[in-house]
């Protein structure tokens, strides 16, 4: 019997086809280009492309900068949520929209600010150049950028989470005489745990593919440059071994990408991460 | 009555009337919970330094004198005229144009995907529904080199043959940066429809079909409405996001100045001419975008909630 809730056949056949093309040709494809390229040289050609004096330095710089936003942002957000759900205080959503604000600037304009301070006709310029400190085009121009364009990750995440746990057990907690760190670490920590997890990886996933932001500070110095960077340094070198070097350097980011997709895919399907953590409206365009 | 005499002089504190000791053992704690102070303070400290400090560093840029421009008047003279000249002008209409389209592609194809996701069922569903992230987890600058060699007319997988066949340029030109913001865009207006389509009651579906309706009557008049407002606030974001692109579309893009240059490549290459006061110019012109966009999709999530409310 036909509900009424249900298209034709040759309707539904028509949509599942077309979605089913656009996400092979657009989302699949890129993926298998960029696997064929980086190997169709050679597993050989492609450990070296990788071992790339140039390649090294830039994984070991991603790695680097990740090792270092990553915490800092995750420490932010667990701060930001703990103050945001767990107490009462006027601009409390005028905060939660503020922290929110890189997500909505173009990832250039997070780049762009910090070279405004630090750059040579920046606000501290003379100051950073005069003390011989050197900010831009340097790992600490390159951890403020990543940390401006993954500021809310983690945050955005647990704030609904920790809305929806309440605090009444953290309350019960506190008349049982735990003092505030056995509070986090014994109560609240278990909780949210998967949440944090969770942040975390999509913080580290766009630390370490973030692009636009970090293209500006790090200017061209080709030993102070992420993988992203890299990438498109070797793809706009002209020289043999530029494309494949570009390719074999974004075959590792994509496998990161790929770990990346799994793992938030595993938590959500067996919601380890609560339905609140879940992507499912994206409330922002970065 | 005179009002004046009634208020306490001057200097005089309204506060506390008792004495401040009186009242510790019947005043409420404010907060219950530990950590107020710590956490609100690290919170805002770190807020001011990464994200709050940096910007208001950009907006003062383009009213504070410099060497070159001495005087307020000529320093916002000059950001205005970087921000009106003929390239920034070429710029905005390429990013904001292609991000519209892109968006509006997304909208359709958006629309599609998130319907026979929710709706059909289908083998390799989950797997599907999965790879729809794929654009979110993936480095923009992945993606970039991926589609550049896919769309490159000497040799692309794709790009070669629509070349020879048909003479159709696509990498390097504004269709390259439209199929890499489209690539960008696309789980936003998925992501946003699906949970709006799968609450969709089926008894208004069903009283349609009663009432006499046929299928697509039944999509245009009673299921496009109810989800229109999460359709339109997937585009904006889509919208939004392609406009601050630009991992991506530096690969597949060539850059040409007043043709594929889009803002954000303008902003980079100000600075490195040293026009900082012009960077910081564009930079406002793009932060203002962005608000319009914020304020655009909260009013949308506003006034549906609204309309849900009535119903």
């Amino acid at each position: 019997m036909k509900r009424a809730t249900t298209d034709s056949w040759v309707v539904r056949y028509l949509l599942i086809g077309f979605m089913l093309a656009f996400i092979l040709i657009f989302l699949v494809f890129p993926v298998c280009v960029i696997l064929i390229e980086a190997l169709r040289r050679g597993l050989a050609f492609y450990f070296s492309a990788l071992s790339a004096k140039h390649s090294i330095s830039a994984i070991r710089m991603t790695l680097t900068v990740a090792a270092i936003v990553v915490p800092l942002n995750t420490i932010f957000g667990v701060c930001a949520a703990w103050a945001i759900t767990h107490f009462k205080f006027p601009g409390k959503s005028l905060l939660i929209s503020l922290i929110e604000i890189p997500l909505w600037v173009s990832p250039v304009v997070g780049g762009l600010v910090f070279a405004l301070i630090f750059g040579r006709q920046g606000w501290l310029g003379t100051w950073l150049e005069t003390h011989q400190i050197q900010i831009l085009f340097a790992l600490p121009g390159i951890v403020l950028a990543t940390a401006f364009v993954t500021f809310p990750f983690v945050a955005r995440g647990l704030i609904p989470l920790m809305q929806a746990q309440g605090s009444a057990e953290e309350e019960a907690a506190l008349t049982l005489g735990a003092n505030g760190w056995q509070l986090f670490w014994r109560v609240t920590f278990p909780k949210i745990k998967w949440g944090v997890l969770y942040g975390m990886i999509l913080c580290n996933a766009r630390a370490m593919g973030e692009f636009g932001a970090v293209s500006v500070v790090a200017g061209s110095v080709d030993d102070k440059m992420t993988m992203p960077l890299q990438i498109e340094n070797y793809y706009q070198a002209l020289g043999p071994g530029g494309l494949p070097r570009a390719f074999a350097l974004a075959s590792i980011l994509l496998l990161l990408s790929v770990i990346t997709l799994a793992i938030k895919i595993g938590l959500e399907w067996r919601s380890l991460a609560p339905h609140t953590v879940r992507p499912i409206k994206p409330v922002s365009p970065h | 009555m005179n009002a004046a005499s009634t208020l306490p002089p001057k200097g005089y504190s309204l506060a506390p009337v008792e004495p401040a000791s009186a009242q510790p053992r019947i005043k409420r704690r404010k907060h219950i919970l530990p950590g107020f102070h710590l956490t609100l303070g690290y919170t805002l400290i770190y807020l001011s330094a990464i994200v709050l400090l940096p910007l208001l560093a950009l907006l003062l840029k383009t009213v504070t004198p410099t060497a070159d421009y001495p005087d307020i008047k000529q320093v916002v003279g000059h950001v205005f005229e970087v921000a009106t000249d003929a390239r920034s002008l070429d710029s905005y209409k390429l990013s904001f144009g292609i991000s519209f389209a892109a968006a509006l592609l997304n909208g359709v194809f958006g629309f599609i995907a998130a319907w026979t996701l929710i709706r059909y069922q289908f083998p390799g569903k989950k797997l599907i529904d999965a790879l729809v992230d794929l654009p979110f987890a993936m480095p923009t600058s992945v993606a970039g080199l991926a589609l550049c060699q896919i769309f490159s007319t000497h040799g692309g997988y794709l790009g070669g043959p629509l070349h020879d066949w048909f003479g159709w340029r696509i990498a390097y030109t504004s269709w390259g940066i439209l199929i890499a913001l489209t690539f960008i865009g696309f789980p936003f207006v998925v992501r946003t429809l699906q949970p709006v389509l799968s609450e969709l009651p089926a008894e208004v579906e069903e009283a349609a079909a009663c009432l006499g309706a046929n299928r697509w009557q039944t999509f245009r008049r009673v299921i496009f409405p109810a989800v229109s407002p999460a359709l339109l606030t997937g585009v904006m974001l889509a919208f939004g996001r392609g406009v601050g692109e630009y991992g991506s579309v530096v690969f597949i893009s060539s850059m040409i100045p007043y043709l594929t240059e889009i803002t954000p490549q303008l902003i980079i290459i100000k600075l490195e001419e040293n026009d900082y006061i012009g960077a910081a110019g564009l930079g406002l012109v793009m932060l203002i975008m962005s608000f319009i966009i914020v304020v655009t999709v909260n009013t949308i999530q506003y006034f549906a909630s609204r309309r849900g409310r009535n119903i």
